[in-house]
């Protein structure tokens, strides 16, 4: 293993709600749901019908512009609705469960043999593709790349995230069938970081993968960090990454020849009760986990970390991305200046800047509200975002750069190199509000369109 | 609290009512805002933020003002009294100052949001918290004689052109609260400088003084009205005139440099008597500049809050203590201005260069720049290598102009000015070098 690599530019969000590291069985949920909105810029083709009968594994969907890429249903049941939004947008396929599931049979016969385009028909054909996403842009991965290598994290260090060590102990043969896959798919092969080189053995003892030892606080455990720190991606080259938990059911999928999407979904946060690990399938809906075990009223339901996750109802379902559901209280109240608004002595509350106490008592939990603690600015404080953004790139410029659609300034400052997700730090301590990660994700559609 | 969020709710209630008067949304919701943090949340993005934002961090920054404005006024009774001759007690003083230095906050603070609140509500926006600083800052950095409609026009300036031209809070290129001043020191340089400004009344009290004197002289009667005069030196010391000059430190010394440059000048001519004389003026004048500590603790006359170091040192301890302020900005503008004037004092030749170094940048405007003006970060440099060449390009520009320019006795102003004015220059170089080494990263994979 090669030498640590230290970040030390960033900031670890320290709230109340961890969830116990204890496993639950959620209730099966009446409705499953694949929503095309959580693959971004993606146009979905519609292969069902309302009323249509599927098995789990079934393709309800595939990419309109690249109909080799299948999207399929996570239970056997049947197609209860295709919600549409605006101009007839797709939002979510409804798939009623069945009581028990049926799965669709995938050919695993020679999955030890495959080659490179082998492995990327068994991906597509059987629904794991999009799984699979690709640096720059941090969309789902395009199969005709020819990607530099492929990145692993091996740790979540975003707030209240579940502990990969706990998610997938004893999961080393599915990791491991997972990466033997991934691996064929690159010539420069897979890069699996773990904190500080240790780990849980399914992870730290998986082979055919460079090993890397990271340390220090978020965004440390972000996939785009690593890649900087380790390969950084320069204009032209394309880099995919999985999320560690993803390998796993890509590697189950290999070794039973059946798409079971399990995730183990940590209920955390301050409002949340009964803060385990729920053990269920992906697309599920929200209810089937919050239901109960939410504390009093004007609440916010977060699929996803408090950072960069999706604000949902207990109606609305889980991201296909997401193993962590955060209810924390809303903020939708006046504060009244001296007592808990901007001129009070703020004892508790977060910030990361002096002019609040909390910064003395470093470990201590905090309780955090939706509330955006003042109004959007301009630019006024300088050097407030690289504190906690830890790239060898300017980030006010980039911000600054994709707000002014600047092409040319956005290739120069490093857009290739970010996702939103690594400013979700820079926005959730920015003095003046600025929403810096929609910002870039409209920048990187922008160079998406014009660019690659 | 209730009872005050009813009155905001009813105002912006009655507000919305017509199209007529929605326009005037800004006003209430500035108000509003200030009373309550307002109950947005976060709708995108990030679900939680960080507690601060940009009105306590404007607010810290006049916290740490208070110092400054504090001794400022306690100063400017001190030099109104000591000019009259007459002993004082510090709440004397104080009082005194505050009466003058009250009268200038309010003019520029009613000016300046005047001009803001209108220009928020001709484009639709609310009201930003960028003034509620430069409006500290501009009383802070006036001679404490400045007539008050001068105050306000200054700040229609500044605000108008330093600023809401370039589109508000955050996009001005160069520093509001300077711009003021750079605007009355160029229009009105009478009002600005020598030595018939820094001390509180010191116009009328010479004014009377010559006229008692020269019907004194004439053998006229003197009325008893004038006697009585409150703007009077001490008329039992006829001397007091030339004993209180008015003039600041740095205007002695720069007046003991033109004597000596008119010395070598009459050496030259070898006309020895001459130069003598010259040189010994210039000693004289160079004897009233103040002493070391005198000039730290601020006992000298000048603008209302810049005369003390040590004031400006404890807003500057807070301001780096909150981490509002940049500790490199701060740091390199000392060392630019230090080693300026190492420079010429390592040079000599006259009374202003030989002034240990040290005791130079204690006087006139320069501690309370490095704390207050060349901080700003709106018109500082934005990335971390610029700030060091911006601080060290403003400290070292200001004392350059102080000592080397025979126009103006004082630079800071100017030095941190073209300072700003530079500081997208220098981000420029430290953005393309950080694209050069990306671009190399590209060449050598």
């Amino acid at each position: 293993m090669s030498k640590t690599i230290k970040i030390r530019r960033g900031l670890d969000v320290n709230l109340l709600g961890e969830a116990e590291k204890v496993i639950a069985d959620a209730k099966r949920s009446q409705i499953y749901a694949i929503n095309p909105a959580d693959f971004h810029n993606m146009t979905p083709k519609m292969v069902v019908k309302v009323g249509d009968k599927v098995k789990a594994g079934s393709v309800l969907f595939k990419d309109k512009y690249n109909m080799d890429i299948n999207y399929v249903s996570s239970v056997a049941g049947t197609v209860k609705d295709i919600v549409r939004g605006e101009k007839r947008r797709i939002l979510s396929v409804l798939v009623e469960a069945d009581a028990t599931d049926e799965y669709e049979n995938i050919d695993i016969s020679n999955v030890g043999n495959l080659d490179a385009s082998g492995a990327k028909s068994f991906l597509m054909n059987s629904g794991l593709w999009p799984f699979i996403k690709m640096r720059p842009l941090d969309v789902v991965a395009r199969p005709e790349d020819e990607p530099k290598a492929i990145f692993i994290s091996g740790f979540d260090s975003s707030p209240l995230a579940p502990d990969y060590d706990f998610t997938l102990h004893g999961k080393d043969k599915e990791f491991q069938a997972g990466i033997d896959i991934l691996n064929k798919l690159s010539k420069g092969g897979v890069h699996l970081s773990l904190r500080n080189g240790n780990s849980d053995p399914a992870l730290k003892n998986a082979k055919n993968c460079k090993i890397h030892s990271i340390s220090g606080p978020h965004p440390a455990g972000n996939v785009g960090v690593q890649i900087h720190h380790i390969s950084p991606i320069n204009k032209g080259e394309i880099v995919w990454t999985v999320n560690a938990q993803d390998v796993a059911i890509i590697g189950a999928t290999a070794l039973t020849g059946k798409y079971i999407p399990t995730r183990l979904v940590a209920l955390t946060g301050e409002k949340a009760k009964n803060r385990k690990h729920y053990r269920t399938l992906i697309g599920t809906s929200i209810g089937s986990i919050v239901e109960g075990n939410i504390e009093g009223e004007n609440n916010r339901i977060i699929s996803g970390n408090v950072l960069t996750g999706g604000k949902v109802t207990s109606e609305d379902y889980l991201g296909f991305y997401h193993s962590q559901i955060t209810i924390i209280p809303e903020g939708n109240e006046f504060k009244f200046f001296l007592s808990n608004g901007w001129l009070g002595l703020g004892f508790g509350r977060f910030s990361i800047s002096h002019a609040y106490p909390s910064w003395i008592s470093k470990s201590k939990k905090f309780k955090v509200d939706t509330n955006l603690n003042g109004e959007e600015r301009a630019f006024v404080v300088s050097e407030e975002y690289e504190k906690v953004f830890p790239f060898d790139i300017l980030p006010v410029q980039l911000v600054k750069a994709a707000i002014t659609d600047d092409i040319d300034n956005m290739e120069k400052l490093g857009i290739y190199e970010v996702a939103p997700e690594d400013f979700a730090l820079c926005e959730l301590i920015c003095t003046s509000k600025i929403q810096s990660q929609e910002h870039i994700r409209k920048g990187l559609d922008l160079i998406q369109k014009e660019c690659m | 609290m209730k009872f005050l969020r009813n009155i905001f709710d009813n105002a912006h209630h009655k507000l919305n009512k017509s199209e007529k008067t929605k326009k005037y949304f800004p006003l209430v919701d500035a108000l509003d805002t200030l009373v309550f943090t307002p109950n947005h949340t976060t709708q995108k993005g990030a679900h939680i933020r960080d507690a601060i934002d940009l009105k306590r961090t404007m607010m810290f920054v006049i916290l740490a003002m208070i110092p400054c404005l504090l001794f400022g006024m306690y100063n400017v009774g001190h030099w109104h009294y000591n000019a009259l001759g007459e002993t004082s007690t510090l709440l004397d003083n104080f009082l005194y100052g505050a009466l003058k230095v009250i009268p200038i906050i309010a003019v520029s603070y009613a000016v300046g949001l005047g001009v803001e609140f209108i220009f928020a509500i001709k484009n639709g926006h609310s009201v930003q918290e960028g003034f509620l600083v430069s409006g500290m800052l501009i009383p802070l950095i006036m001679p404490v004689d400045v007539p008050l409609w001068m105050v306000g026009v200054a700040t229609i300036f500044a605000v108008v052109i330093g600023k809401e031209v370039f589109g508000g809070t955050g996009m001005n290129i160069i520093n509001i609260a300077l711009t003021a001043r750079a605007f009355l020191f160029f229009a009105h340089p009478t009002s600005m400088t020598g030595d018939n400004t820094w001390i509180a009344g010191i116009k009328g009290m010479k004014e009377n003084t010559a006229k008692i004197k020269e019907l004194a002289d004439n053998g006229k009667e003197i009325p008893q009205s004038l006697l009585d005069s409150p703007q009077l030196f001490n008329y039992g010391t006829a001397d007091s005139v030339d004993v209180v000059s008015g003039a600041t430190s740095l205007g002695d010394l720069a007046t003991a440099k033109a004597k000596y440059e008119e010395a070598a000048v009459a050496l030259s001519k070898g006309k020895d008597d001459v130069f003598k004389s010259l040189i010994e003026e210039g000693d004289k004048v160079a004897s009233k500049a103040v002493s070391l500590s005198d000039t730290f603790w601020g006992i000298e006359p000048g603008s209302v809050g810049e005369t003390s170091a040590f004031a400006a040192l404890l807003g500057a301890a807070f301001l780096l203590w909150v981490g509002i302020a940049s500790w490199k900005v701060m740091t390199s503008f000392f060392l630019g201005g230090l080693s300026i004037a190492g420079l010429f004092y390592a040079m000599g030749g006259n009374p202003f260069y030989e002034v240990d170094p040290i005791h130079q940048l204690m006087y006139g405007g320069f501690m309370f720049g490095m704390v207050f003006m060349i901080t700003d970060p709106v018109t500082a440099a934005q990335t971390s290598t610029g700030k060091f060449f911006y601080g060290f390009i403003g400290g070292a520009l200001g004392i350059l102009i102080r000592m080397g320019n025979p126009a103006y006795p004082e630079g800071v102003m100017l030095g941190i000015l073209i300072a700003n004015v530079c500081a997208p220059t220098i981000d420029h170089m430290v953005i393309r070098a950080n694209v050069k080494r990306r671009m190399k990263r590209l060449k050598t994979a």
